[in-house]
């Protein structure tokens, strides 16, 4: 069963980073159907357009933790226009690689920073 | 402790005894069965001692089993041989083969495959617990209907089908009746004449025998057409030089399995009730399958708001080898047939896991699973967004 992984994803699924709910986020991103099996939920806070805090919790198969738990330690940090640029090969490059099947699962996590991202702004622009 | 298998119902390991009577015949004894020298004949006498260690298990006459390369096997020469045995029923209005929704691949894509191609199927659907209807079967059978096939016991959830309900059903009608037993042989007397079965499937690496063996009862009288032709092994049935040291292993392995059944089957299901009880006292946990009509040797779970690949995978750092029916887990991406079959969402089948006893289990791994899994779901739950309690 492991074989199909790299070490890199089994690392970040069991050992997922910033994992967990987050009080009064500054935006949150929930992507993903429950009956595909995957669900995603990232949240942010952001200080001087930098994300200073992110979160995430997934419901899904160990290659979605992993990318959801990668995805967060790669944005942490950034500008919000850098963490856009976040592709879902840099993903997948950062885990080692992922099965050609699981590939759609780093797409879910870049998907649910976007939608993080948006919400913010939309939040912002209400202000 | 470290490496716990509850996977028995995916495959079990050979038993030594099982080994030990099948070595010879790879260095020893390995002439082809088919030749009439000494080295042929000795091969040729174990092939036929099989065959009556195979027959007795269901109750059956030697020259009623052939040997094939296993479960799969069995099934697609049972229902293609029936087919095409019954091509001039192909086009008609009426079904011409009964079967259910929930079967092994092999049985179901077989049912396709001749639906594809002109014959007429019937995929019964069952209720919740995996039992098929039977007031719906006996009201799709016609004049056109030639077999129905059933399996005995479901692999994924363990439900054991009605079926000598199904047999006098059949019998009464004058249709063939097929059933994939893989997985109740050894856990379920079978009397293949009490049942009215006609045709049944048996694997042997799902009772402590070798992989890649299998065998096809068949009723005396019932024509099959073949659908693999050669030199006109096994009465043209199934072409193929004999598999020796797998007969003799799958063989013995039917030896073993009736001999210790009674007791296989008392010592799985006082584990299996334990397993059953420990894991449902996890709130939002539930049984799949039925509480009763149940392989002994079966228990299926599913929980809310996790993931059954994610599950496992944590189950197998923990040293546990369990199964889901996970659409993550699959290859086709899609939740098993056999849940979403017995009325779960895809988004329940996702929280689903398998564990599976054998003859080795222990009450030891029993406990150390009991004890393991909460915390698993309690650390996938927090992870999960679904989850908010």
């Amino acid at each position: 069963m492991s074989d199909m992984y790299t070490e890199k994803v089994l690392d970040h699924f069991r050992n997922p980073r910033n994992m967990g709910k987050m009080e009064n986020p500054d935006g949150v991103g929930k992507v993903g159907n429950p009956q595909c099996g995957d669900v995603m939920a990232i949240y942010i806070k952001v200080k001087e357009e930098k994300i200073f805090d992110i979160k995430f919790q997934t419901f899904g198969c160990t290659a979605a933790i992993a990318s959801s738990s990668i995805a967060t330690e790669l944005v942490k940090g950034k500008t919000l226009n850098e963490a856009l640029k976040l592709t879902r090969n840099e993903i997948a490059n950062e885990l080692g690689g992922l099965p050609a099947i699981k590939m759609h699962c780093s797409l879910l996590a870049t998907d649910a920073l976007k939608a993080a991202i948006e919400d913010y702004r939309k939040k912002k622009k209400g202000d | 402790m470290k490496n716990v298998y509850m996977d028995y119902a995916a495959s079990t390991p050979v038993d030594k005894e099982v080994l030990d009577e099948m070595l010879q015949f790879f260095d020893k004894y390995y002439g082809n069965a088919s030749s009439i020298h000494s080295f042929g004949v000795d091969a040729f006498n174990a092939v036929e001692e099989a065959r009556e260690q195979v027959a007795k298990i269901i109750g059956a006459k030697n020259d009623e089993i052939i040997f094939t390369a296993g479960g799969t096997e069995s099934d697609n020469i049972a229902i293609k041989g029936a087919a095409y045995k019954n091509r001039d029923k192909k086009g008609s209005k009426d079904y011409n083969i009964i079967t259910c929704s929930i079967e092994h691949p092999a049985v179901l894509e077989t049912c396709k495959y001749l639906n594809n191609i002109g014959y007429k199927v019937k995929f019964l659907p069952v209720d919740r617990y995996g039992i098929v209807n039977l007031e719906e079967l006996e009201k799709s059978i016609s004049k056109d209907t030639f077999l129905i096939t059933v399996m005995f016991a479901n692999n994924e959830i363990g439900t054991i089908q009605p079926i000598e309900e199904i047999g006098k059903i059949a019998k009464k009608h004058n249709v063939l009746f097929h059933t994939d037993a893989v997985q109740a042989i050894g856990k379920v007397p079978i009397n293949i004449n009490n049942l009215n079965i006609d045709l049944l499937s048996i694997s042997s690496h799902k009772i402590y025998g070798p992989k890649g063996v299998g065998a096809l009862y068949i009723r005396k009288g019932v024509k099959l057409e073949t659908i693999a032709h050669g030199g006109g092994h096994e009465k043209g049935i199934r072409s193929g030089t004999y598999n020796t040291p797998g007969i003799v292993g799958l063989g013995k392995a039917c030896e073993l399995g009736f001999k210790r059944m009674d007791y296989d089957v008392l010592h799985m299901t006082k584990l299996r009730d334990i397993l059953i009880k420990k894991v449902l006292e996890i709130e939002e946990s539930y049984l799949n399958g039925h509480s009763t009509q149940r392989l002994a040797n079966n228990a299926h779970f599913r929980f809310t708001a996790i993931e059954g690949e994610s599950l496992n995978m944590m189950l197998n750092d923990a040293g546990i080898a369990a199964a889901t029916g996970s659409a993550c887990s699959s290859k086709k991406l899609q939740a098993s047939h056999v849940l979403t079959g017995i009325g779960l969402t895809p988004e329940l089948a996702h929280g689903s896991l398998r564990l599976s006893l054998g003859r080795k289990s222990t009450k030891e791994e029993v406990e150390y699973v009991c004890d393991i899994i909460p915390g698993i779901v309690k650390k996938l739950r927090d992870m999960s967004p679904l989850w908010n309690r």
